[in-house]
């Protein structure tokens, strides 16, 4: 690895110039090992993790069709792509819902709530944040999946010509819609905290500066705030996304998926996510099986991967663009 | 339009227009749109025979914004009657936000509290069919494996984080660690799972299942979290004091140990614990690797361990068709016990950054 061989090159350009050369000591080098070396560990984890998901898809991805478990006659590609359909799917819906309404408290946290209970709302905010997942999947599953219901029934006779809300309702009220209320409640916290950090950032030049020229409040949100915390949100919302994507035990308690790909919101024929099936088929898999499930929880690992490095990579660019830093 | 209502010329005396307050809405306006709103609301959905909480909320707050939006923008302009609309939907957002979190609380206390007893945390699910059992299996089960978690990932990260700091000198190692840590930061908790849970079955036998690797699992999901948060609490140690440890002759590891760990100690723990607080949810993982069982199991080395978040999904999801309700209230009572500890770990976590954060302008 070429990133290994960084420490030696370092050390010796430091040594060249430094004073202390003559006085390394035992201590030093110890604790430098050590802090080195859990650096490394890190990277060394990483890489099993990618070492080991590979290496145990491989077998799923060669077999041919008959011989897999879950995708017995279809191969993996053809087994894989509902789930994959379905997290994206969901992790979408989520987002709409949860996107809108996470900046607009940033912004209410930030520029409208009195400052002296801003801070405590946010802390209330960051509960949200703090329940866990299984918590939200009872809570979505008994609470939620019923109080959907009457509206579920309003959706489908006033709208039922719109092909998202056609179909026979769901008598339970746990369809793709309710989960991905359930996601957007999990995700709005994290979105909500990045977008308000970046929002705090906005210069106060900009914003009197707006202000003095006239502008009303909203004007000025529009015109120095917005823009400015624009790669900010974008950034907050994909990590939000990668959240939403990679959520495996809401999904799993309250949706009762199948492997189809359907856009229908209301209906009890739901897609499921590749996070939920891995948890709801694993303890009755066996021998390829296994194998099949790791292949899907790869498949997962790299779209979410590919949403988070885009993230960063909004994040980073910003730094170099923007007049803040 | 009718802006032309506000009297032109400025009068002195008793009943003078407020010049200040021209061309406003009277401060009650916002108020007293609301409640007619919200009664004009009751009435026509109870008209229409669908009254409900939700519905009468929501068809209020609609007539709330338009009725605003069209006396904001009689009186007060346009531009005005946008801003106010602004505001107020911004506003309606964040008390959107408490719906949920609000339900949730008073979901999981006013379910869980049916079994919140001591049966329930001195039995197990030994030999319990239907009524009765407990979670004291799966609460030790979840300290053993959170723990030994903990004991994994505070060490690498720390040092990892005092590596970043302290060392790295922005090289080509320290940048590349900082990306990779970002990356483990998204990896989704199934996936750490699945991982800890092959690993495991290639070193020990196949269908392993076992409390250690649930706790590596969690230290997978744990480490990038206490690596971010400690590394920003050693960034904001301010470099005097490195400097004046260096000048007293004091070698760097000392100076790390004597000087920087212990200024920043309280955001440190701080960020444990509330990493900690995070992972002690986590059911996913658990749930490929530590699995379930009905029995204590207080040896983290081999045969499955029951942990709470586990538990808690288990009864809800597996709970056979007689006696249905002894499950479900086990499971949110396990649900809340989970909610007590998770909140305690954050209340604690904010307590210790709030009395040990360094005083400023000292």
């Amino acid at each position: 690895m070429a990133a290994t061989d960084a420490p030696e090159a370092l050390d010796s350009r430091s040594d060249s110039h430094s004073l202390e050369r003559s006085s390394k000591r035992f201590g030093d080098s110890l604790f430098r090992g050590m802090s080195t070396g859990s650096g490394i560990l890190i990277l060394v984890i990483l890489a099993a993790v990618a070492a080991f998901l590979v290496g145990l898809a491989i077998p799923a991805l060669l077999a041919d069709a008959d011989s897999l478990q879950f995708g017995k006659g279809q191969g993996f590609w053809s087994y894989v792509a509902p789930y994959a359909f379905g997290t994206m799917w969901s992790a979408i819906l989520a987002m709409i819902m949860a996107v809108p309404v996470a900046v607009g408290i940033a912004l209410y946290l930030t520029h409208y709530a009195p400052k002296r209970v801003a801070a405590s709302f946010g802390y209330i905010i960051d509960l949200l944040a703090a329940v866990p997942s299984v918590v939200f999947g009872l809570w979505g599953i008994a609470v939620l999946a019923p109080a959907m219901r009457p509206l579920f029934m309003w959706l489908s006779e006033t709208f039922s010509w719109i092909p998202l809300f056609s179909g026979q309702v769901s008598g339970t009220g746990r369809t793709i819609f309710t989960a991905s209320v359930v996601l957007a409640v999990m995700i709005l916290p994290i979105i909500t905290a990045i977008s308000r950090e970046v929002f705090l950032q906005t210069p106060k030049l900009h914003e009197e500066a707006s202000l003095a020229l006239g502008a009303t409040k909203w004007e000025m949100i529009k015109q120095a705030v917005i823009p400015f915390g624009t790669p900010g949100i974008i950034s907050a919302c994909m990590l939000g996304l990668g959240r939403a994507l990679g959520e495996t035990m809401a999904v799993a308690m309250v949706l009762s998926g199948t492997g189809i790909i359907s856009f229908k919101l209301l209906t009890s024929q739901n897609p499921n996510t590749i996070a939920a099936n891995i948890a709801q088929s694993f303890p009755e898999s066996h021998g390829i099986g296994r194998n099949e499930l790791i292949a899907t929880g790869l498949v997962l690992f790299i779209i979410t991967l590919a949403v988070n490095m885009t993230a960063r990579w909004i994040i980073n660019r910003r730094k170099e663009f923007s007049g803040a830093n | 339009m009718s802006t032309t209502v506000t009297t032109p010329a400025p009068q002195r005396g008793a009943t003078a227009v407020n010049t200040l307050t021209q061309g406003q809405l009277p401060k009650f306006t916002g108020i007293a749109a609301l409640v007619v709103s919200v009664a004009v609301a009751a009435g026509v959905m109870s008209l229409l025979q669908s009254a409900n909480i939700a519905s009468v909320v929501i068809v209020g707050a609609l007539l709330f914004l338009a009725a605003m939006f069209v006396l904001s923008s009689a009186v007060e302009g346009v531009r005005r009657a946008k801003d106010r609309f602004a505001k107020y939907i911004v506003t309606g957002f964040f008390l959107i936000a408490l719906v949920p979190l609000i339900s949730v609380i008073w979901g999981t206390i006013a379910n869980g509290l049916a079994r919140f007893d001591g049966t329930f945390f001195s039995w197990s699910m030994r030999n319990v069919l239907g009524e009765g059992g407990g979670a004291v299996h799966a609460i030790w089960g979840t300290l053993i494996v959170t723990g030994i978690a903990t004991l994994i990932s505070v060490p690498i990260g720390l040092l990892t984080a005092i590596y970043l700091v302290e060392y790295s000198n922005n090289g080509k190692l320290g940048s590349s660690i900082r990306f990779f840590v970002d990356v483990m930061t998204g990896i989704p908790s199934i996936v750490a799972g699945l991982f800890a849970y092959t690993m495991f079955s290639m070193a020990l036998g196949a269908g392993h299942k076992s409390g250690i690797s649930g706790a590596v699992a969690l230290s997978i999901l744990m480490i990038p979290t206490v690596v971010r948060s400690t590394e920003e609490m050693l960034r904001i140690v301010p470099n005097e004091l490195r400097e004046a440890s260096y000048a007293l002759g004091v070698p760097k590891w000392r100076t790390i140990l004597k000087v920087v760990l212990p200024t920043s100690i309280a955001g440190i723990i701080t960020g444990v614990v509330l990493a900690i607080a995070r992972v002690i949810g986590e059911t996913a993982p658990l749930l490929v690797t530590a699995s379930i069982t009905a029995s204590m199991n207080m040896n983290p080395l081999a045969n499955p361990m029951a942990t709470l978040p586990v538990f808690v999904y288990n009864q809800y999801m597996y709970a056979p068709g007689i006696d249905t309700a002894a499950y479900h209230d086990r499971a949110w009572a396990g649900a809340l016990t989970l909610i007590l500890i998770v909140m305690g770990l954050n209340a604690i976590g904010r307590f210790i950054a709030w009395k040990f954060a360094p005083k400023a302008g000292r």
